[in-house]
């Protein structure tokens, strides 16, 4: 454990670990990749909390984002001024929210985040296109992703605004049985 | 805040929401709504003055929470960490809802105190709603606007105030914080400490910024005071629970830890806490490993997930259905081959016939005669005595008075196990089918499925290229079919067109049902004449047996060069009807090669049963089940052969074709109907021949084996997917019933008819010397009762249950009707929740309307008497 005193001090690792879901182990693992993305920005030196940011290009480029549709999206959710530059707290934030320990509703309102594209705090007709135009890529023709929309739309909106709130999501994904084991990225 | 004023604020919700809940809370806004403002400030009034001013803050957030509901209940380990957690939370839920109930619950008084308002408090109150909740209000609720009374009667509606939880207060908590900082974004952020981020706020200029900080605060630290009287171990999982930036947990815990005074010890915390979690991490891994396991036992799940996504779920369906039926075959093999195979096997009958083995070029093979004749493939081979280890006992057939050693009574232990096969295939058939039913034909018509796949089909741990454009076809594909099965409508055409389609129909069902009918005579009159051409030979013994063997192979191959080519004719039938649904295309198709192969099935019955085992002598036969066998046996492999030929030419050189010849683009569409139907003929056969051959499932394994990486290669190389896509949720269903119901049916009756009713080989076999097979159970009920007294009513029990049909007849009889009331039961069940979900659609138009008559009275009552004076604000936001 030499390396965990010139990283972080003992408080900082406590407070990792009780704010997320990691072990101290794993922080200094997450620095690790953190560091790696961008060695000139990071320092190794994390005691007395540097105000540093890693640009969205830089961790998009990760093999365990860069094949996924939403990696944008994912970025920018958990990116505290929302256009995608992630302090080392929010790219922690990140993957405790999609490690497997993250309870549902954490998992739930994080991913209507990133499905709310426009950020307006509801799934609407753009949104719900943007996501599909992201799942399939061109597999399905344009007339088919709009009636999808409107099905999808149709089906889940509890409330008729003809929109989908967080309470309408979070109650489709409540019967989504594999929504735990999908919203989850191994690092 | 202090906490005296907090704990006075939870007296008096105490008192307060027991008086008013459920329907009083509605009715009052409805009786009196336009002063409610006013009413805060009475309330007020009798508290401290901070509080007042806190309790007004959070009263937008109420009507927040209209637009941003969170009901949800917070997930603890055990219900009495809940207690724990709901106590501890209970300030915030209680102060809420005191919020709510003291709005509503003093509109009847406030007509006198209305006079009494403070302008400016109130005025404060209505700039923060219009300014921060405004638009998100009026985002809600189709667009309309309501105004702030409304809203309020709204966000204190039961529905929304009854899933008040934990998690609902931090939520709101944190979109407010996210507000905040979202506005703070403009800003240079100097967020060291919580309170150095004022500056920032002030310098957005407009005093509900500072009051909405204030806000903030406030409500910061009642989280803070509610974390800190959670024991170490909750805290730390509703810390990690929480949607808020790490950076704001992070204060929170260290706000938590100041206030604490490190009172509790820190060390523990982690120590313990870490241990916990790693074992709960071991035992989810633990889980994953088992689950994953568990799915890698499954047959071909690779193969299948390839098929799934490449071809949809249509062509995903005929090879789910192909490895079930292996699965059916491989319990009747281990079945067959542990009781009878093997103790025969060890048996060594000495009844061994010198058999003469005539090498006839491997054609033995092909027609399971000759060496094969006396095999354990056949009944034949089979003997009739006990089969013994250990001392040997002289009387043959008093099974129990040998005590020493172990005695296998072959006639029994045959006739048992070929029952006992029988009835579990069809239970589990039966159980297969009411499960296959209950996921297709669901009571509740599941909604939502296509925004469940939407939004939580992609997995978000594949990071390879190409797994990731697997998952992508897959996921459009079912996208498409769910799409296809929702879309699906009606087209209308013109009444003359729509005669003329009649007329096609109909003329393509008269050359379906006249093909089929000539081919089952052919069939008939065919094997008709090979049976007379045997009698005759029978009498010479034929010279040639090269050419003997050869012709037993003509009615199997006429009769499978028959279902080789009537289906095509089918589809070329169906071509021409020009279908446009491909699903009722699939089910035509699969209704005219049934009506083929079950009548083709029925008239081979009756030449085995009827012709050959009526008149065993004439034919020269030792041993008709052993030719029956053989027979079963040479369908069966031709069936394979012809399935053979008809996917090279059929689909390899067809797809040749087409695009070499006709320049099509397109490869040919995989004839789902087709080759299921096949499935199931060979199945039939299959299950015809156990009686007679108890080695037949094993060919039927290896022939299906064979066959499924033949039809994945096929499929790959010659086929596509379907142009119309469409769901096959209902085709398993089909498969299966189909399965069941002709063909085990079929078989099972054959089989039982054979029992019961024909006369078993003389001079072969385990049943050789009694009238019929039934009564080798006869016979060991008798035994049973001559050596054991006690045992007696045996016999009469079994003449009774077993030979009287009126019996069987009777618990079909009590099976059915208690399949009706379920079916009867299920019905009702979806009548009930069709109707539930209509009256919840109209109460919510209800609901709507009262909204609106709400919003109506209160504006008109408002236009007619202005009683207070309106901040500009709110008129902006509301105009």
């Amino acid at each position: 454990m030499g390396n965990k005193q010139t990283i972080f001090t003992d408080e900082q690792l406590d407070a990792y670990q009780d704010c997320t879901f990691f072990t101290r182990k794993e922080i200094l693992r997450l620095h690790g990749r953190y560091h790696e993305l961008a060695p000139h920005l990071v320092p190794m030196d994390y005691t007395n909390d540097p105000d540093v940011k890693v640009p969205l290009a830089l961790i998009v480029n990760m093999p365990e984002l860069k094949e996924n549709p939403f990696r944008n999206r994912i970025v920018e959710s958990f990116s505290e001024d929302g256009q995608g530059n992630l302090s080392f707290n929010d790219f922690v934030d990140m993957f405790s929210v999609l490690s497997e320990m993250a309870p549902r509703e954490l998992k739930a309102i994080y991913a209507f985040k990133i499905y709310d594209f426009n950020v307006d705090n509801y799934i609407c007709k753009e949104d719900l296109e943007k996501t599909l135009n992201r799942l399939t890529k061109e597999e399905l023709t344009p007339e088919e992703v709009v009636l999808v929309c409107e099905k999808a739309i149709e089906e889940a909106d509890l409330d008729g605004d003809n929109k989908l709130s967080f309470a309408d999501f979070e109650n489709m994904i409540s019967r989504a049985p594999d929504f735990l084991s999908t919203f989850h990225i191994r690092i | 805040m202090s906490c005296p004023v907090i704990q006075s604020e939870q007296k008096f919700v105490g008192e307060r929401s027991t008086e008013f809940s459920g329907l009083d809370t509605i009715r009052a806004p409805l009786a009196d709504i336009p002063s409610v403002g006013g009413v805060l400030q009475q309330d007020d009034e009798d508290r401290a003055g901070v509080s007042s001013r806190a309790s007004v803050r959070t009263e937008p957030i109420m009507a927040q929470r209209v637009s941003f509901d969170f009901d949800q209940v917070p997930e603890f380990e055990s219900p009495v960490d809940e207690d724990g957690v709901h106590d501890s939370f209970s300030q915030l839920i209680q102060e809420q809802s005191h919020d709510l109930h003291d709005v509503i619950e003093m509109t009847p008084l406030d007509l006198e105190e209305e006079s009494r308002d403070d302008v400016e408090c109130e005025e404060s109150a209505v700039y923060q709603r219009s300014d921060s909740d405004g638009p998100q209000q009026t985002d809600h609720l189709i667009g309309e606007r309501w105004s702030s009374d409304t809203l309020k009667v709204l966000s204190s509606m039961p529905s929304r105030t009854i899933g008040r939880s934990r998690g609902a207060i931090i939520s709101q908590y944190c979109n407010r914080t996210m507000q905040l900082r979202r506005r703070r974004q403009s800003r240079p952020s100097i967020q060291h400490f919580p309170r150095s981020a004022r500056p920032s706020i002030r310098g957005y200029g407009m005093e509900t910024d500072s009051a909405g900080f204030e806000e903030e605060e406030n409500k910061r630290e009642r989280l803070v005071n509610n974390l800190q009287n959670l024991s170490a171990g909750d805290r730390v999982r509703v810390l990690r629970a929480m949607p808020l930036s790490l950076s704001e947990k992070k204060e929170l815990r260290m706000l938590v830890l100041n206030k604490a005074e490190h009172s509790v010890s820190q060390s523990q915390i982690p120590c313990c806490s870490q241990l916990k979690y790693y074992i709960i991490i071991a035992l989810r891994h633990g889980w994953y490993g088992w689950l994953s396991f568990l799915s890698s036992l499954q047959l071909w799940q690779t193969a299948l997930k390839c098929v799934g996504g490449r071809f949809g779920t249509g062509v995903l369906s005929y090879f789910v259905f192909l490895r079930t039926l292996l699965f059916f075959n491989v319990f009747l093999f281990l079945v067959t081959g542990v009781l009878l195979v093997v103790p025969q096997a060890i048996a060594h009958p000495d009844h061994d016939q010198n058999v003469t083995v005539r090498s006839t070029w491997g054609l033995e093979v092909l027609t399971g005669a000759g060496y094969f004749s006396h095999s354990l493939l056949y009944y034949g081979y089979y003997s009739n005595r006990m089969l013994q280890t250990g001392h040997s006992c002289s009387a043959p057939r008093n099974g129990t008075s040998c005590s020493s050693g172990l005695s296998y009574n072959m006639p029994l232990v045959y006739f048992f196990t070929i029952g006992a096969a029988f009835f579990i295939t069809c239970i589990i058939l039966v159980y297969s089918m009411s499960k296959s039913f209950g996921q297709s034909f669901r009571i509740d018509k599941s909604k939502g499925l296509l925004t469940i796949k939407v939004f939580s089909s992609w997995d978000f741990k594949v990071i390879k290229k190409s797994s990731v454009k697997l998952q992508r076809a897959n996921i459009s594909t079912q996208l498409k079919e769910l799409v296809a099965e929702v879309n699906h409508q009606e087209l209308k055409f013109p009444v003359l067109q729509r005669l003329f389609r009649l007329f096609i129909h109909t003329l393509a069902w008269i050359m379906c049902l006249g093909s089929t009918i000539a081919c089952v005579l052919a069939v008939y009159y065919f094997s008709e004449h090979m049976h007379g051409d045997l009698l005759k030979r029978a009498g010479s013994r034929s010279s040639d047996p090269l050419l003997e063997e050869a012709r037993l192979l003509a009615v199997p191959v006429f009769v499978s060069s028959f279902n080789l080519l009537l289906p095509g004719f089918f589809n070329a039938v169906a071509w021409m009807e020009e279908y446009d649904s491909p699903s009722v295309l699939n089910y035509v198709s699969i209704s005219r090669n049934l009506l083929l192969k079950v009548s083709v099935l029925g008239v081979l019955c009756y030449h085995w049963l009827g012709r050959v085992a009526s008149d065993p002598q004439s034919l020269g036969l030792e041993c008709w089940e052993s030719f029956v066998g053989q027979e079963l046996y040479r369908f069966l492999l031709m069936d394979f052969i012809f399935m053979l030929l008809g996917t090279f030419f059929g689909e390899f050189l067809w797809r040749v074709f087409s695009q070499k010849a006709l320049k099509r683009k397109r490869k040919p569409v995989f004839d789902i109907a087709r080759n299921v139907l096949e499935l199931i003929y060979g199945q039939t056969l299959a299950w015809l021949g156990v009686l007679f051959s108890p080695l037949l499932p094993a060919v039927q394994i290896i022939k299906l084996i064979f066959l499924f990486y033949m039809k994945k290669v096929s499929l790959k190389m010659n086929c596509q997917a379907s142009g119309k896509p469409w769901r096959a949720c209902q085709m398993t269903t089909i498969f299966i019933t189909l399965l069941c119901f002709p063909a085990f049916l079929g078989a099972a009756v054959c089989v039982t008819y054979t029992m019961w009713t024909i006369k078993p080989s003389s001079r072969c076999g385990p049943f050789q010397g009694l009238k019929t097979m039934f009564q080798a159970g006869k016979r060991w009920f008798q035994e049973l009762a001559a050596v054991n007294p006690d045992l007696h009513w045996l016999p009469t029990a079994h003449a009774y249950l077993v030979e009287n049909p009126l019996f069987l007849f009777m618990s079909a009889g009590i099976f059915l009707i208690v399949i009706y009331f379920h079916s009867q039961v299920v019905d009702g069940q979806r009548k009930i929740i069709e109707l539930l979900q209509e009256q919840i659609e109209n109460e919510g138009e209800d609901k709507k309307f009262l909204i609106t008559r709400l919003q109506d009275i209160h504006e008109g009552k408002r236009g007619a008497t202005p009683r207070r004076v309106k901040g500009p604000s709110e008129d902006s936001s509301y105009s």
